[in-house]
């Protein structure tokens, strides 16, 4: 990623236009793109992960060689902490339990309603 | 609000804290008016930066705070000492497992731990400071006042009575108002804030500031353990702060996170607190392996056993204990496949623990062992630590865990991990680094005497618990039945002997401080291995006039003496920068006390204006470009040939 | 991967404080993503339990949320400017996106404040529902974060009137940098895993 042209912020403004279409694509796949609930929210975290990491090597100089490698080891590490934080807390606290919405208007993951994309989500992968 | 409901009224005992307070605050007034060492207090200690004297005074708040929870753990003791005592009522019962239970764990284990990294990672790795050292003041003072703030509450507003783990619904404002929970939860907000910042400025001082050539596998295994423990408390706290903070807006906002109404999710707490949690149990256990590592190779007068494998599997561990959390809570009801992952992951954590076990069993083979206290408290550790580690695995086998759950079982397990690693440690490192810290020694004699005293009173309280814990005693309770007398008396009595091993310690304490000799070497124990013992005793402020290089292995003393080097090399003596003194941290910490304290009592006025002051402080930092000074060549010259009995017309 | 053509480093490099005052907050900003993790998580595990105020769906404009977004990546795209232009050597850049970065933020806690209006004013409140204070912390903090950025924003740009370009404010603008950029990366998240997931679920 060096830079020719010392004047002239290249990296930036490819990010910053990177970063207004990733946005554009992610509102357009959850809005209009009619996909089935679990893909549009796969596409869009993927989406949203590719942003973050445009603004994390070309805005804020990640890889920079002033600061050793503690950065980029730092937010690996982070990233996988944050992982089983979301997705731990998910599994420990949806698995087994029937959500009572109140009006009971549904059953464990089988009804539809709100939490089901994220009850089959989960059964997805915990295979029963 | 009435003076009666702000002060806890009606309980004797409560009534005697109070005078006791009070006649000491007064003592200590008067001590410092007598002798004239107010200047002395705020120029010395309340604005110091120096990483030495702020780790002794994290010491101190630790030997302090191990009083004050140990005189709670006595009085729950003597409560359960005979069937149907009237010692403590059931609420006051309740506040004092409490504030035992959190005492220990944030105000004892970590500050104790955290005092003796301050004291000796800089030293170990060659360093003259930490990397930020005003943060590092801001650090200890935050815990320092989160530690008043969480103790004041027994005599003003009432104490928290929920237990350490502060479950929520029962902690919520609907089955608990008034003051008590918010004091657990903003006392602990405070201190963490110095926790995090002390995990960073840890982290950085060990990345960037160790001396030439000691690369990361050169690196003593305590300076390790350090590290790793900054990683976790970097990734830890910020969860329990969430935790703390959703609690918080529940209780004085009127949120629904963990309330029963509105949908709310009360288990979701416990989730929280032991994602935190957990990772807790390995800050405060992993800078004990580090120390016992050093002592046990110093003392072993032995290579440490398997070096790099004692790096990986702290890493290891470190690794694991961020997917184990759901054990705490394998009662909750959350299905046999979950709880069947977390207890796959639980029981693979003993296997790094007994690398370790082993590798410390490997250092001391065929070695030439002398036994100084620290190495008594080291080795009493080993075996101690392996009943609790071992009955942790059977805690965590999550089908016969229904047994043991919110049993005695489990008490005993905890406190025999915790005592045996912790607080054994933390005694080891203190008598080990204590001449480093104060230039004397600990007298001998007593130490053993303390040691013996404290090692079986701790084997008579707890063993006995175990099979309290089988025969279906649950925790937390406040009377116990005739059938269980004669387990709890037997208990009882070892309690108690815990007590007077810690009151002989404090006495050697106080002898040593008397009558122990101050002309010492360099390496107090004539068998260091690491930096810390090439520095002079006392240790001058600068640590080393100039750095050590040629580091070749993690035994760097051993090689320098082998080879009849010093670190100080007067050719190469360079002015050296220091940082300033300042009362900042103190004062912002101070602030932020006030502005805590009013949340406590729901007073949101005086506490946004606290905030809004500490936000000001803040800016006043941000404009303060005080560069600090610098320590002349000659100055540093004179002063190394002092410390070091060197000739003065040598050149 | 140097950004200069010779060899040395940047100013905010150049001391051996600077470069750990930069790592340090690098380690601050991962302790900050394990905390707006948590946030993510407790939100994520109380979606849908709303009792008996409006759901997400109900509420959730695209318009307004887009336009937030918008605001966000163009005032870190000005802040990365700032940061080039500080690069260059160019105070006078550097303050002028600096000005436009605080602009841009102010008018985004502008828009943010609107919505947390218009919602209370529709029934939805911190203490209306699990969901709904899930919701209020999670974009609450943020925009506290937001806030203590302008704060800390105008405390530079006063040193930077002050002092010029030096090894020490241009660190304290480069981590200044760092923390804005990092912000524009949580509301990322927001905007995926809180308004688009709320609007499609």
């Amino acid at each position: 990623m060096a830079k020719n042209n010392k004047n002239y912020p290249i990296n930036h403004i490819v990010g910053f236009a990177l970063s207004i279409i990733l946005t554009i694509v992610a509102a357009w796949t959850a809005l209009s793109s009619g996909l089935p609930t679990m893909w549009i929210i796969i596409a869009i975290m993927v989406l949203a992960v590719i942003q973050a990491g445009i603004q994390l090597f070309m805005f804020m100089h990640i890889t920079e060689s002033g600061a050793t490698n503690a950065p980029w080891n730092m937010i690996i590490h982070s990233a996988v902490i944050a992982s089983i934080v979301i997705a731990g807390s998910l599994f420990t606290m949806s698995f087994g339990f029937t959500h009572d919405h109140g009006g009971g208007d549904h059953e464990g993951g089988s009804a539809p309603g709100e939490e089901e994309q994220q009850d089959t989500e989960h059964d997805g992968h915990e295979g029963h | 609000m009435q003076l009666d409901e702000f002060f806890v009224t009606g309980e004797p005992l409560i009534y005697a804290g109070m005078v006791a307070i009070a006649v000491v605050s007064a003592a200590i007034v008067f001590l410092l008016t007598y002798f004239k060492k107010w200047k002395w207090l705020w120029q010395e200690w309340l604005t110091t930066v120096d990483h030495k004297k702020i780790g002794v005074m994290y010491i101190l708040v630790a030997l302090a705070m191990i009083f004050r929870a140990g005189v709670d753990a006595l009085m729950m003791r003597l409560q359960l000492a005979f069937p149907d005592m009237n010692f403590l009522n059931s609420q006051h019962y309740n506040e004092v497992f409490t504030t035992h239970g959190t005492i220990m764990i944030f105000f004892v284990a970590m500050p104790f731990l955290i005092g003796l990294m301050n004291v000796v990672v800089p030293l170990q790795i060659g360093a003259r400071d930490f990397a930020f050292p005003y943060v590092n003041a801001l650090s200890f003072w935050s815990l320092f006042f989160g530690a008043m703030l969480f103790n004041i509450s027994f005599v003003i507003g009432g104490a928290p009575d929920t237990g350490w783990t502060n479950y929520a619904p029962q902690a919520g404002a609907v089955l608990n108002p008034g003051p008590g929970i918010n004091f657990y939860l903003l006392g602990l907000q405070l201190s963490g804030i110095g926790t995090l910042a002390t995990g960073i400025n840890l982290m950085v001082t060990i990345l960037r500031m160790r001396a030439p050539g000691i690369t990361l596998f050169k690196m003593p295994i305590f300076s390790w353990s350090t590290l790793i423990t900054s990683f976790i408390i970097v990734f830890a706290f910020p969860i329990l702060t969430v935790a703390l903070a959703l609690m918080t807006v529940d209780r004085i906002f009127g949120s629904h996170f963990f309330t029963l109404a509105g949908e709310g999710l009360p288990m979701m707490w416990a989730n929280l607190f032991w994602l935190w949690g957990h990772p807790e149990v390995y800050i405060v256990i992993l800078p004990a392996f580090g120390i016992f590592s050093e002592i046990i190779a110093t003392f072993a007068r032995k290579q440490l056993f398997g070096y790099k494998t004692m790096v990986w599997a702290i890493i290891l561990i470190a690794g694991l204990s961020f997917v184990v959390w759901v054990h705490h809570f394998f009662t909750m009801g959350a299905g046999a496949f979950v709880n069947s992952i977390f207890s796959i992951t639980t029981m693979a954590i003993a296997v790094p623990t007994g690398v370790k076990i082993f590798n410390w069993l490997a250092t001391l083979y065929k070695s030439k062992i002398i036994f100084p206290v620290p190495m008594l408290w080291s080795l009493a550790f080993i075996p101690s630590f392996t009943i609790g580690g071992v009955t942790g695995v059977m805690l965590g086998m999550a089908a016969a865990d229904y047994q043991y759950h919110n049993t005695y079982f489990l008490v005993s397990h905890f406190h025999y991990v915790l005592i045996p690693g912790t607080v054994f440690a933390s005694f080891a490192g203190l008598v080990f680094w204590y001449p480093k810290l104060f230039g004397h020694k600990l007298n001998e004699k007593i130490g053993k005497w303390a040691f013996w005293l404290f090692l079986i009173g701790f084997h008579v309280c707890f063993f006995p618990q175990y099979f309290l814990g089988l025969d279906g005693m649950a925790r937390r309770v406040f009377t116990v039945g005739p059938e269980w007398f004669t387990l709890n008396f037997i208990s009882t009595v070892g309690a108690f002997t815990m007590g007077l091993g810690f009151m002989v310690f404090v006495f050697g304490v106080i002898y040593s401080f008397r009558y122990s000799t101050r002309d010492l070497p360099g390496d107090d124990w004539q068998y260091g291995r690491t930096l810390e013992w090439a520095t002079p005793t006392p240790v001058p402020k600068y640590n080393f006039a100039t750095l050590p290089e040629n580091v070749r292995t993690h035994d760097t003393l051993i090689d320098m003496k082998e080879d009849g080097e010093t670190t100080f090399d007067e050719k190469k003596l360079e002015s050296i920068h220091m940082p300033s003194y300042t009362g900042q941290p103190f004062i912002m910490m101070a602030i932020l006390f006030f502005a805590s304290f009013a949340l406590v009592f729901e007073w949101i006025t005086l506490a946004v204006i606290g905030l809004i002051a500490t936000i000001v402080m803040m800016f006043i930092r941000s404009f303060d470009y005080d560069e600090g000074y610098h320590i002349e060549v000659d100055e540093l010259r004179e002063n190394e040939r002092r410390a070091r009995g060197l000739d003065d017309d040598r050149e | 991967m140097t950004e200069n053509n010779n060899n040395t480093l940047p100013l905010e490099y150049s001391t051996e404080q600077g470069q750990m005052s930069i790592v340090g907050f690098w380690i601050f900003v991962a302790a900050e993503v394990a905390l707006f993790a948590t946030l993510f998580a407790t939100y994520a595990v109380l979606f849908g339990r709303t009792a008996d105020s409006p759901e997400a769906m109900e509420l959730f404009q695209p318009g307004i949320a887009l336009t937030m977004t918008f605001i966000l990546l163009t005032s870190s795209f000005t802040c990365g400017l700032a940061i080039h232009s500080m690069r260059e050597g160019s105070l006078k850049g550097l303050m002028i996106f600096l000005f436009i970065t605080l602009a841009l933020g102010l008018t985004f806690l502008g828009f943010e404040i609107y919505e947390f209006v218009h919602y209370a004013s529709e029934g939805a409140t911190l203490q209306s529902s699990a969901y709904w204070s899930g919701f209020f912390i999670l974009t609450g903090t943020h925009g506290v974060h937001v806030t203590l950025g302008i704060g800390w924003m105008i405390a530079i740009l006063i040193q930077l009137k002050q002092r010029g370009l030096t090894a020490v404010t241009n660190r304290k603008v480069f981590i200044l940098g760092l923390y804005w950029h990092f912000l524009d990366v949580v509301w990322i998240f927001i905007f995926t895993g809180v308004y688009l997931i709320g609007m499609v679920v």
